[in-house]
């Protein structure tokens, strides 16, 4: 089914049923923060995973999808379904502009490339009238689901955002198995090669890129109606940072390993909220200790033991 | 992969909070979550101060009145989703009734619907937008010290009326820096005084602000002020000392506190206006605060917005004690209502009321940072130099359009 | 001369001078001074190590906070800081070497860039969890107070001292890779090491000993800084964004490159600030644009 493998097939079964176990148990508001997270994380892990692009600007789709949901909904009153997809589409056409200048280098050129446009992209929303500069798109409405299913209430946004994410999420997997997913692998791992055959490998990369930051603004403009709000801090590069850690930690070029990176990533941080001032640091000590003796991420090392990919 | 499931289920659990959560908050404990800064920029302006002096309220006031009272804190890192969860969480699970002291407009603002829905208390001491009690207000809120209002009025017009009536602006180039320029400017126009000119720099990353201050002193204006806020600020008035247009003009800050002025050191702050609403040398009961407080905070002595977190908690326990634990805990609006009937009273900032749209019309001082030799010991660095009394310091009610005041 | 400098035209509605121009011009040579340091130890790291150091900003601030701490804790001053602090930080980047980034050799380049970031976040933190973020006080030598009048304008003197010493310094670097037989050896091995190690010369030293130099040019850029800028656990996050954009407009193929496009790029910023004061933060984001347009492979670079 959908090109899983048996031991993957049985990961995703576990996965969606917790997805509907666990909002009975716990705090659907923080579940709906993980499944943002991981819908991001995943369409990160489409790029570095598979085809080996490391962006340091994500965040600036991530951000820039938030802003265009929580304004159209706010401003216009459009369906959520519509905010969502004009965030994704935000997204995918910011990042049909920038990855167009991006992929013409390629490794730790294109991570400080994508890195200094995001920058730019954050100047832009913090001068835009329509960003609110600093205080944000403030108490942004949930709005309807297809013109009746009112979604204020945090069960029913929940229900949506869980839709959103295994959408996405079986998505990236589709392409990922698809012969243009083949020959993305082909790229990360013999670029001159993959020309060689006769690919021309920067439209493959060009539409990965495009492909991960639509989703990447779909799961920002997801975020901002769960939330009410779209800030600079969505577009800001630790926002990036964050999202590279959290795929790092999960298992980079793994099918489940970013959602699992979300999962640990959000909880700690909810939970070194209440400690204090060791946020940065222990994030950064994270990132040190996975790129030295952890580098499959949690996922990886969990699939080489059993000798299984997930 | 099941095991691991597991363990991020059970870690999941814990940080979630739990339904025994839930039983507990029945008891009639009084639950208090400062919100603040703990990790950046604001760290020396909240932090952990904001948490020490809120603890200090309850240690004072509490036990005589036999409340039971706990203090609880977070570090919302700037990040107004994440602040947004925490209170979800802390009011959903946790029974928190409080929320206190949160830095930073953007993540300031979030938090109020949140608190509407849940029908808790929102006391913010360290936010300065003026939204928070005009178009975005909420009767379950109250705004304690300072707004972006209030700081151009005491600082443009208190400077005009002692003789700074010619002004340029230096200006971060972004909503917030604009807004006190366009703000000022309005009040220094009303107080008979005139802007000569204006440099506008981008914001973030401008470190290098001699372009801008040549141009300010070529305007020949009187006053520098400097429409902006924390580290700009800072190097601004670095970049001023050393270029010597600090002996030309009179330099203003429209928002700085004491721990800034201690980070620049006297040598380069000297002379700078700015407003703060509380000085911990200023009278007997500031300075008898001070010195109960002081014992406990791990670095700074307190600036307005710690201050604030003290008042703010001995005010709310005030009115809880009238009410009653479980009354309050139940109805926010109601405890915001009680505090509002009541003058608010304490060692640091004297007396005041709070107004309709959650206003706290605690008066605004103009200060001016001592020369090194005037000061006579530790933190001894403020000189008072004008009082905006609180009926004046702060935005008519009718001009915030606050829509719950119509209705 | 009076008449040229006071001639002046108009740009986007701005009454632009000459004089107005060449004085911003030379001003914007002193943030070019700092992006040349970084951008030139970045260049010497990349060369050797294949490693993008993302803690250059991090290293940076410890220059600056080594200079406070010498002073407040030990009573030294400035000029001595201008030697001592970049050799300490330069010891802590060897010390990283050593333990840390040696390990990350036979990996994708992506590994450290991504451990760097880490370290920097640590240092970060670290620093902030002590000292705070308003900053610390650092007062500028009495022998360079004051200014200088330079025939179009006041140059403060300190700052035409950070252009000199930074200038002194880059130029410095350039001759012992380019002109020494050391450099010579340098860039042997950074073009083919195991040759280099078969003719009998230390190559995991020379590494370790980059790296430290990088380092040490960061720190030595963090000195100069510290007395204009708050000397701020956050001083490096302004620049290390805009660096990368200098590196990806130079090309990292050569040193001279790195350094003439480092001030270069302060100068064009700063003539921003006089035409179009609000592009002034984005214009190197600007250039870099168009040199991928048209230079991917940047001003100076060789293949990627």
């Amino acid at each position: 089914m959908f090109g899983f493998s048996r031991p993957q097939l049985i990961a995703f079964l576990a996965m969606v049923a917790l997805i509907v176990i666990c909002p009975f148990i716990l705090y659907p508001v923080f579940l709906m923060r993980v499944l943002t997270t991981a819908l991001f994380a995943c369409a990160f892990n489409l790029m570095i995973g598979y085809v080996g692009l490391l962006s340091f600007g994500q965040a600036a789709f991530y951000g820039m999808g938030a802003y265009v949901s929580a304004w159209t909904i706010k401003n216009w009153h459009v369906d959520a379904s519509i905010a969502i997809a004009l965030g994704g589409l935000t997204g995918g056409v910011l990042g049909l502009a920038l990855g167009y200048l991006a992929i013409r280098r390629s490794g730790i050129y294109f991570a400080m490339i994508t890195l200094a446009l995001a920058q730019m992209v954050y100047f832009f929303c913090l001068e835009a009238p329509f960003t609110g500069g600093e205080d944000g798109i403030q108490q942004v409405p949930r709005g309807f689901l297809f013109g009746f299913i009112d979604l204020s209430k945090d069960m029913t946004m929940y229900w949506l955002v869980a839709a959103v994410f295994l959408g996405g999420f079986l998505l990236i997997h589709r392409i990922i198995h698809s012969p243009f997913g083949q020959v993305l692998k082909g790229i990360r791992e013999n670029e001159p090669r993959t020309t060689s055959l006769g690919y021309r490998t920067d439209d493959y990369k060009l539409i990965a890129f495009v492909l991960s930051c639509t989703l990447a603004g779909v799961a920002g403009g997801t975020k901002a109606l769960v939330f009410g709000i779209a800030t600079l801090t969505d577009v800001n590069s630790s926002t990036s940072g964050e999202i590279v850690l959290t795929t790092l930690l999960g298992g980079l070029g793994t099918v489940f390993g970013p959602a699992v990176g979300a999962v640990v990533i959000t909880t700690m941080e909810n939970y070194l909220a209440q400690m204090g001032a060791w946020v940065t640091v222990i994030q950064g000590a994270i990132f040190m200790f996975c790129v030295l003796s952890f580098r499959r991420g949690i996922l990886g090392e969990i699939g080489n033991l059993l000798k299984i990919k997930l | 992969m099941t095991i691991s499931r597991r363990t991020l289920l059970a870690s999941a659990t814990a940080a979630g909070a739990a339904p025994l959560a839930r039983a507990r908050a029945q008891t009639p404990t009084i639950k208090i979550g400062v919100l603040n800064d703990l990790s950046g920029p604001y760290i020396n302006t909240t932090g952990v101060n904001s948490v020490v002096c809120a603890k200090q309220a309850v240690e004072e006031f509490a036990a005589q009145k036999g409340l039971n009272v706990e203090v609880i804190s977070a570090d919302h890192q700037n990040k107004p989703d994440l602040a947004v969860s925490i209170a979800r969480q802390w009011f959903d699970n946790d029974g928190v009734d409080v929320l206190l002291d949160v830095p930073s407009s953007g993540v300031a603002l979030a938090l109020q619907p949140v608190v509407r829905e849940k029908n808790k208390v929102y006391l913010n001491i360290s936010a300065a937008s003026s939204a928070l009690t005009g178009e975005q207000c909420s009767p379950n809120f109250v705004h304690w010290i300072f707004d972006t209002y209030m700081l151009s009025r005491s600082t443009g017009g208190a400077m005009v009326m002692d003789g700074g009536d010619t002004w340029y602006f230096i200006t971060a180039d972004y909503a917030f820096g604009r807004q006190l320029e366009a703000d000022t400017t309005a009040v220094i126009q009303k107080a008979g005084g005139k802007v000569l000119g204006s440099a506008r720099y981008p914001f973030p990353g401008t470190t290098d602000f001699a372009p801008y201050l040549a141009q300010a002193r070529a305007s020949g204006a009187i006053v520098l002020g400097l429409a902006n806020a924390g580290a700009d600020t800072i190097n601004v008035i670095k970049q001023a000392a050393q270029t010597g247009l600090i002996e030309k003009m009179e330099p203003a800050a429209m928002l700085m506190f004491i721990d800034d002025v201690h980070a620049v050191g006297l040598a380069v702050a000297q002379g700078l206006n700015l407003t703060e609403s509380f000085y911990w040398d200023m009278n007997e009961g500031t300075r008898a605060f001070t010195k109960r407080v002081l014992p406990k905070l791990p670095k700074n002595y307190p600036n307005s917005v710690h201050a604030g977190c003290y008042s703010a908690t001995l005010h709310y326990l005030k009115a809880v004690a009238d009410m009653g634990a479980a009354a309050a805990k139940k109805d926010g609006v109601a405890a915001v209502e009680r505090m509002k009937a009541k003058p608010v009273e304490d060692d640091a900032f004297g007396t005041s009321k709070i107004r309709a749209d959650g206003r706290n019309m605690v008066p605004a001082y103009l200060f001016e940072v001592k020369k090194p030799s005037d000061s006579k010991g530790p933190w001894d660095y403020y000189h008072l130099r004008a009082t905006t009394r609180g009926e004046e310091a702060y935005r008519p009610l009718a001009d915030g359009h606050c829509p719950f005041i119509k209705a | 001369m009076q008449a040229i400098l006071s001639y002046s035209f108009s740009f986007f509605g701005t009454n632009v001078t000459i004089a107005a121009l060449l004085g911003q011009g030379t001003l914007g040579l002193i943030n070019g001074a700092f992006y040349a340091c970084l951008s030139l130890g970045l260049a010497v790291i990349f060369g050797m190590l294949n490693i993008i150091n993302f803690a250059h900003g991090a290293l940076f601030m410890m220059g600056a906070f080594a200079s406070w701490m010498l002073l407040n804790y030990l009573g030294i001053g400035y000029f001595p800081s201008l030697i001592l602090s970049p050799l300490l930080v330069g010891l802590f980047g060897i010390f990283l070497e050593k333990t840390i980034i040696s390990r990350l050799y036979k990996l994708d380049h992506l590994y450290g860039l991504l451990l760097t970031f880490g370290l920097a976040l640590v240092i970060q933190g670290l620093f902030r969890n002590y000292y705070g973020s308003s900053g610390l006080p650092y007062q500028i030598p009495h022998v360079l107070q004051g200014a200088t009048y330079i025939g179009f304008m006041y140059m403060p003197n300190y700052r035409g001292w950070v252009v000199l010493a930074a200038l002194f310094v880059c130029l410095a670097t350039w001759a012992i890779i380019e002109k020494t037989s050391l450099g010579a050896t340098l860039r042997a091995a950074t073009e083919n090491a195991p040759l280099v190690q078969a003719f009998g010369v230390n190559v995991p030293r020379l590494i370790t000993l980059t790296y430290g130099g990088g380092i040490a040019l960061a720190a030595f850029a963090g000195v100069l800084a510290a007395p204009i800028y708050s000397v701020n656990p956050n001083m490096g996050d302004n620049f290390i964004n805009i660096v990368f954009a200098v590196v990806v407009i130079g090309g990292m193929g050569s040193i001279m490159g790195s350094i003439v496009t480092g001030f270069a790029l302060g100068v064009i910023e700063g003539m921003t600030k006089v035409v179009y004061p609000q592009a002034s933060a984005t214009v190197v984001f600007v250039v870099m644009v168009i040199v991928l347009l048209t230079k991917p492979r940047g001003l100076f670079g060789k293949a990627a």
